[in-house]
């Protein structure tokens, strides 16, 4: 069994008002280092044979017709996700 | 009698109202289903507010591929007039019917308020009962109200005249250049965060000029497309 992660972020232009209130979290909580915050979405995608190229296209277009709204998301990695072969 | 279908989603809330509103503005409101393949021969469609699906990937997004959306945008784009109203919104524009997006509201919290808008474009089926520039109290209430899009976009619709209401007084939400709701170029399809369907009845809307829970500023978006209709 093989896994392809999906990575979604806001776009750079899109104000994260759920990234923002993070950011606003984190120095209460004793994390002053960092200087802003972006959340996104990771998807898991299993299939139950190996990875293959066309999966990878597979997963893409997903990511960029479903698992994204392209007017307010980005769909910034596809990658096989090596680790999953361990649990199969 | 014309009749006119409201769409219920596996978690849509306000689609009794929205059929109440119907009636109360003298058509027959037909119940659709997510699953039905076809429209039962409806005059026109609702689109009603509510979390369909939960709310889950994104506000609308699994709504879109609801067997019965296909119907209506195909009917959408022949010239069906659709209102989508808050969850119908974001419905109607992750089906591609709408221009935008919505995200979380700036502030991060749920509100829940009466809203004066104002109505800038009566050209619409669904606004041509309203005076160009009128202001009108209805409730709006969501999490997920801040309506975006790129600059141009933005440009383009205020340069068609497409934006049809603007919050008024205060932007409860952060949504770009004050947009509540916006139309396509034909003017058939409406979207909007605001609820008219609970401003039709006297003792059950926002407060108005006639006092407490008077105002029913929004039956005229139901008795506007009765009329685009028989026009």
């Amino acid at each position: 069994m093989g896994r392809v992660v999906v990575d979604v972020m806001p776009k750079p232009e899109i104000l994260d008002p759920q990234g923002k209130a993070v950011a606003g979290a984190l120095p209460r909580l004793g994390f002053g280092q960092f200087a802003g915050v972006r959340q996104g979405k990771r998807f898991e995608l299993e299939v139950d044979g190996p990875v293959t190229d066309e999966i990878l296209a597979a997963a893409r277009a997903a990511g960029e017709q479903v698992l994204s709204n392209p007017v307010i998301e980005d769909v910034v990695a596809v990658y096989e996700d090596t680790d999953a072969q361990v649990g199969a | 009698m014309a009749r006119i279908g409201v769409v219920t989603f596996p978690g849509t809330l306000d689609d009794r109202d929205a059929a109440r509103a119907v009636r109360l503005a003298g058509a027959e409101a037909v119940s659709l289903w997510h699953a039905d393949a076809d429209l039962h021969g409806v005059d026109a469609v609702v689109l009603p507010g509510g979390f369909s699906y939960g709310d889950y990937l994104r506000a609308g997004a699994i709504s879109r591929f609801a067997p019965v959306m296909g119907e209506i945008v195909d009917a959408a784009n022949r010239g069906l007039p659709v209102l989508g109203i808050c969850n119908g919104f974001q419905v109607l524009t992750e089906a591609h019917l709408l221009p935008g997006s919505m995200i979380k509201n700036d502030h991060l919290h749920f509100v829940c308020r009466e809203q004066v808008l104002s109505v800038e474009n009566v050209d619409t089926a669904w606004t041509r009962d309203y005076a160009q520039g009128e202001r009108i109290t209805v409730p709006l209430k969501n999490q997920d109200g801040q309506y975006v899009a790129d600059e141009r976009t933005l440009d383009e619709l205020e340069g068609e005249g497409r934006v049809v209401f603007r919050y008024q007084d205060v932007n409860p939400n952060g949504s770009r250049r004050g947009i509540a709701g916006i139309t396509n170029a034909a003017g058939n399809v409406v979207g909007l965060m605001p609820h008219p369907e609970h401003a039709v009845e006297q003792g059950f809307g926002p407060d108005g000029a006639h006092g407490p829970r008077t105002g029913t500023d929004g039956l005229r978006f139901f008795t506007s497309v009765l009329h685009a209709l028989v026009g």
